[in-house]
């Protein structure tokens, strides 16, 4: 192993320490890069104090790893990306989020502003929302497959279930939250009906329902990945699956490293969002 | 008088609460004539708001009648807008699509030309495409003005508009109001519990009690616009609606 993985420790720590007396600008480059680094050190050291000695009948004896060493995963994840299959398995994914969360945004926006604002829609259907939201969404793997096979369908259903859920009940919260003179204005200049969502409920909720979407796309994210070890034979969770029953724990952890980024940037385009004018009165202007 | 632009006859309001119904409005009779300015003046919670409501058709009252134009009102309706401190106008549309919501029903071309004038007769040349939230207090305030406006309403509802903006913008704004209500002929009912407000703007002061509200008293104000402030009559009127509300001995 060497002592590199010491001395890039003790390297971050003095970045952390310097840090300290730096412009804002320099640490919010320097420091995650610090924190990466003690990370991926502390990674290596902890697979040299995992490995253990296996002594076989003829005397011979072979340092057994436990867990693949940063370089070994990185390599896994090269190789993959050179085969093709990360860029694969990752539109396959994206693909069933993609559908799963567009179908929950088209069904569950309307819903939850619905049910927000008709006191009958809340009445008769919030009891159904709030009963069938607790369930896991991976409880309802078996029935995916059962009804879809094992094929797309049965991953997007999952998603849509994970998804449908946060983005009714946020929406519904939010237009419990708008504040009454909206309203009344609305209704003084002769806004009503279908107009009165269109013009008042949904963009005053929106801000908040772009929150709890980030929430849902987030959750969709996880929960895809359950849904492809069971329910298909592509996407990233099977590339997880797939690698473990191959014994190839490199490309395990570098297909968990390629759903975090993955991921990583989806939730940032999620706040970039945010940025719009239409929303962006909703949000705080601290960060 | 011929027949009254607004008129409240024997008017209660009470709200049914958890301990018991809580009475607001104590029986209001009240007329103002087409293209009257009339300042509704009391202490705060005295149920001025609660009027305007009744009056727009927000709410409806508990006994009485109110009448627009000789008609019982229904429900709201373009031709009486009420303004709000502040937080009527969406921060979601742009000044041009807030100033614009009244007038759906129009032709773009209309609309356009519409908000335009309103536009300038507010001052907010250059702010049509610009978010609320970029605008100061007084700006959001006068785009709310020009959106009750641009509906050309017979009758404006204005409940303390100017209450959140500072003292300075505060003078200017009621300078403007002045100005639009002699161009306009609107008729204002405008509710406040400034009295120096009230002797700027008012033909009549109508002054309330605490809740539950009755009218106190009626003070006609025959001051010529723009009014002397430091004026004997000036003086006289304010230390009359001073005893009025009980704060004779404050000053």
């Amino acid at each position: 192993m060497g002592v590199w993985p010491y001395i890039t420790i003790a390297v971050a720590v003095l970045v952390f320490v310097l840090g300290t007396r730096l412009s804002r600008s320099v640490t919010r480059i320097a420091f995650p890069f610090a924190t990466a680094a003690i990370v991926v050190a502390a990674w290596r050291i902890s697979c040299h104090l995992m490995e253990y000695d296996l002594r076989f009948p003829d005397g011979t004896v072979k340092r057994i790893p436990v867990f693949p060493t940063p370089f070994e995963t990185v390599a896994a994840m090269v190789d993959m990306f050179r085969d093709g299959t990360i860029f694969r398995y990752t539109i396959a994914s994206l693909y069933r989020v993609a559908v799963g969360f567009t179908i929950a945004c088209v069904v569950g926006i309307p819903l939850g502003l619905w049910m927000g604002w008709s006191l009958r829609a809340h009445d008769a259907l919030n009891p159904l929302v709030q009963a069938l939201r607790p369930i896991s969404p991976i409880a309802w793997i078996p029935l995916a497959i059962l009804w879809f096979g094992i094929k797309d369908a049965a991953a997007i259903y999952i998603v849509v279930i994970s998804s449908t859920f946060p983005i009714v009940t946020g929406a519904m919260a939010a237009v419990h939250t708008i504040p009454v003179a909206y309203v009344r204005s609305a209704r003084n200049f002769g806004v009503s009906g279908f107009e009165l969502y269109r013009r008042v409920l949904f963009p005053a909720s929106l801000p908040q329902i772009l929150i709890s979407m980030r929430i849902a796309l987030g959750v969709s994210w996880m929960v895809i990945v359950a849904a492809e070890m069971i329910a298909v034979e592509s996407g990233l969770g099977y590339l997880i699956m797939d690698s473990r029953n191959a014994n190839n724990y490199a490309r395990v952890v570098g297909g968990m490293l390629c759903i975090g980024l993955v991921g990583w940037s989806l939730d940032w385009s999620m706040r970039r969002l945010e940025r719009l004018d239409e929303v962006r009165w909703g949000f705080s202007k601290i960060v | 008088m011929s027949q009254p632009r607004i008129e409240l006859r024997s008017v209660t309001k009470s709200f049914a609460r958890r301990d018991g119904s809580l009475n607001v409005v104590a029986g209001i009779d009240l007329a103002l004539a087409a293209g009257e300015f009339v300042c509704l003046l009391g202490p705060s919670g005295s149920g001025k708001s609660t009027i305007l409501n009744l009056i727009a058709g927000l709410d409806a009252a508990s006994s009485g009648e109110v009448l627009v134009d000789g008609a019982p009102v229904a429900e709201p309706s373009r031709r009486c807008v009420l303004v709000f401190q502040e937080y009527g106008i969406f921060p979601w549309a742009t000044v041009r699509e807030n100033i614009a919501l009244g007038l759906r029903d129009r032709t773009t071309s209309e609309i356009e030309s519409t908000v335009k004038r309103y536009v300038e007769l507010v001052g907010l040349q250059g702010f049509e495409d610009v978010y609320p939230g970029e605008l100061s207090g007084g700006m959001k305030q006068r785009v709310a003005v020009a959106r009750a406006l641009a509906v050309q309403p017979h009758i404006m509802l204005m409940d303390e508009p100017f209450g959140a903006l500072d003292s300075l913008t505060r003078l200017s704004m009621r300078a403007e109001l002045l100005r639009i209500w002699e161009r306009e002929k609107t008729t204002i009912l405008f509710v406040t519990h400034d009295v120096d407000e009230a002797l700027q703007l008012a033909d009549r002061i109508v002054i309330l009690s605490p809740r539950p509200a009755k009218i106190v008293e009626e003070v006609a104000v025959e001051l010529a616009h723009p009014r002397d402030v430091a004026g004997p009559e000036y003086g006289r009127i304010k230390r009359r609606l001073y005893e009025r509300l009980g704060v004779s001995h404050a000053i």
